[in-house]
């Protein structure tokens, strides 16, 4: 074990990764001469040089079809997207080409592509540069969906990304990059469609992934000293979602929220809500609540932008209204 | 070089500009050609029978580009196309009727019914796909180019697009980035002149695509589309240019769809003079079969008499693929993923 940064797990998962097989690559917009705008990639043009870390010109839908031609040409591509907000230029390659090209190729070609980069909102940079666009792709069906929410989790869920054979869209999260965490050191690896239970209760099923998770066990303390004691499920892969453990904590607990950073409208909550009705009606004693995101553009002044994120006060207060103890 | 069994007298083969031809070669090239010509009017009339659905993109006309495209290319090298597909994978040499049947949307299609006229592939032929949004290949095919680089294999990267889709955003990164790395990629510009409904004049400023590439460094050139034997000869010049490591190039093929964009399309948007000049005038495969009677090398029984046996192997085609059953339904669920994750996929999908 390590105590080592969000943004250092993701680094040594690439360099592994890198080291383990020549295949793969990274490439994206200032990820080797800059050492990545985030400093995710720092040290690995020394490392690998410029043939595996390529820093690309701006030009998001041309890297990102780069990228699926050379994973079905049989390369193992890193996509980096500076942001994922920036990843919407590129979004016919990953929603028409990499998702649906082992389909539409009848089983021919497969696409094992990494996009990965920030996803979610950052800090006071306004309505472009902050929102989680998760449940576009977490809707298309070839794509897997991947958001850890801690160190361990970032490294695994990357390495094993990177081993997949499918097209990961593998969502980091900005203000967490200098978490510290403990991470295993050399090989860990999180098998993909796995939630994790970050931490166990009986009174009530807090779901949450990426940034929020950590909103979630912030709420859970905070509803400890009010008695109630709260489990938090962590997906960490989005889609394929394993619903059998979110299940499991609701037919312990009978009671959900569902929180995330997302607008509310057909996100993520909304599926999981949906789950639960349809195969966990009868373990239910309240409706599944969501926490999301509000309705609105993100704004840049201080107080507009965090009434428009959730709160850990806004989580602590739905489950208080789930368990009719408001 | 085979001798000229019918006029001892005159050559072997047929030259162009400094190429010569041998008979084989050139009877290899016409019969693709009719081939393709033949299997598109069958595809048409099957459309026509409603057997054949969806949008079927067909390329009567555009046959020179098709076969003198691939008989300048070596088997490793890697094509991507649009949707107006048929032709370059027949000219690659997929099992036509594995082509046919993926038309009527059956269980032995190329790609098991699931892509239909628009996505063909074949990776033994290293046929990297037909692609449904306009411009698509072209970044993919700049990654096929990328890993050739990345490994050093030798191969090069053919990838066509249309006078239409050379206005998408997607190629104009993919030029930059193929020069800027030198990556071995000819890009291939079919000019049939329209977009759907579209004429060139309309949609490009630059009418001279050829130029496109001008402000990535890219050199380019315009030939016959016309004529296989100058579209094999410009397209293995370009070819030999990438391959040698000197970085993409451009060619602009110009051609002619005699059909209107797709099969629903009357092509009300251009003169019956027009087309007929193009049809008549200048069609690719009544050109060769006149340069090869003139030179001595053929008859005009001779191709009638193929024409005859081609028609029928088409109709065998049309036959076989129909007699084959539509898909398993259990299909419908296999492919999704490659590493599908158990218990978690296909999500539940149906009541009960
Ligand atoms: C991104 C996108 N926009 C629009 C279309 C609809 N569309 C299909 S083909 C076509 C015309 C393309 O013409 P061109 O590139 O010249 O190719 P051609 O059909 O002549 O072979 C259009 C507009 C599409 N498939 N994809
Ligand atoms: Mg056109």
């Amino acid at each position: 074990m390590n105590k080592i940064t969000y943004r250092e797990a993701l680094n040594q998962a690439m360099c592994e990764e890198m080291e383990r097989d020549e295949r793969v690559f990274l490439m994206g917009e200032e990820v080797a001469e800059y050492n990545g705008a985030y400093k995710v990639s720092q040290g690995m043009l020394d490392k690998f040089g410029p043939k595996r870390v390529i820093d690309t010109p701006i030009t998001e839908l041309g890297f990102a079809g780069l990228g699926v031609g050379a994973a079905m040409a049989g390369l193992r591509p890193i996509i980096e997207f500076m942001t994922w907000n920036f990843a919407i230029l590129a979004m016919d390659q990953i929603v028409n080409a990499a998702a649906k090209m082992l389909y539409m190729s009848g089983g021919m070609y497969k696409v094992p592509i990494v996009f990965r980069g920030a996803g979610g909102s950052a800090a006071r940079v306004a309505a472009q540069h902050s929102q989680a666009l998760e449940n576009w792709m977490a809707n298309i069906p070839g794509l897997k969906v991947v958001m850890p929410s801690n160190p361990a989790d970032a490294k695994g869920l990357l390495k094993s990304a990177i081993r997949d054979d499918d097209p990961v869209v593998f969502i980091e999260n900005e203000i967490n990059y200098g978490d510290i965490g403990e991470v295993p050191a050399g090989e860990y690896l999180i098998p993909l469609g796995k939630a994790d239970v970050k931490r166990p209760g009986k009174d009530i099923t807090l779901v949450a992934h990426s940034r929020m998770t950590g909103f979630a066990l912030a709420a859970a303390e905070e509803l400890a000293k009010q008695g109630i004691d709260a489990e938090v499920v962590d997906p960490r892969t989005i889609r394929p979602l394993d619903e059998e453990t979110i299940l499991r904590s609701v037919a312990k607990t009978n009671h959900c929220v569902v929180i995330e950073e997302g607008w509310r409208f057909a996100g993520i909550g909304a599926e999981i809500s949906a789950r639960i009705m349809e195969r966990g009606f009868d373990d239910l004693d309240a409706p599944v609540l969501r926490v999301t995101g509000k309705d609105v553009p993100m704004a840049y002044a201080a107080n507009l932008e965090a009434m428009t994120l959730p709160s850990v006060a806004e989580i602590v207060e739905a489950a208080r209204v789930s368990l009719n103890r408001a | 070089m085979a001798t000229n069994t019918n006029h001892p007298d005159k050559p072997a083969g047929l030259e162009f500009e400094g190429r010569t031809h041998s008979l084989d070669t050139l009877h290899e090239m016409h019969d693709m050609m009719l081939f393709i010509r033949r299997f598109e009017e069958k595809a048409g009339q099957l459309y026509g029978l409603k057997k054949i659905g969806g949008f079927c993109h067909l390329c009567n006309g555009q046959e020179a580009v098709c076969v003198g495209m691939q008989h300048a290319s070596r088997p490793t090298d890697y094509v991507l196309t649009s949707y107006r597909d048929h032709g370059h994978v027949l000219a690659r040499g997929s099992d036509p009727t594995a082509v046919m049947a993926e038309l009527l949307g059956r269980a032995g299609g190329i790609v098991k019914g699931k892509g239909g006229s628009m996505h063909m592939f074949d990776i033994e032929r290293n046929f990297a796909g037909g692609n449904g949004i306009v411009g698509e290949q072209v970044p993919i095919g700049l990654g096929f180019g990328f890993s050739s680089w990345y490994r050093g294999d030798d191969r090069v990267t053919l990838c066509v697009m249309g006078d239409g889709g050379v206005n998408q955003g997607g190629v104009y990164e993919s030029f930059n980035m193929a020069a800027l790395w030198k990556l071995p990629v000819v890009f291939v510009i079919e000019n049939n002149q329209y977009a759907m409904g579209t004429s060139l004049d309309r949609a490009s400023a630059e009418t001279h695509l050829f130029k496109r590439g001008i402000s990535f460094k890219i050199p380019g050139m315009q030939i016959d589309g016309m004529d296989v034997l100058a579209v094999e000869k410009h397209m293995r010049e370009a070819i030999e240019h990438a391959r040698s490591g000197q970085g993409p190039i451009l060619v602009e093929a110009i051609t002619y769809r005699y059909r209107g964009h797709s099969m629903s399309d009357p092509a009300t948007y251009r003169t019956r003079e027009e087309v007929d000049e193009w049809r008549t005038g200048r069609d690719p495969i009544a050109r060769l079969e006149n340069q090869m009677i003139e030179a001595g090398l053929a008859t005009a029984d001779e191709f009638k008499q193929k024409d005859r046996e081609i028609k029928k192997r088409v109709n065998a085609i049309a036959k076989a693929a129909e007699a084959q059953p539509e898909p398993d339904p259990s299909e419908l669920w296999t492919d999704v993923y490659a590493n599908p994750i158990e218990g978690a996929y296909p999500y539940p999908g149906k009541v009960g």
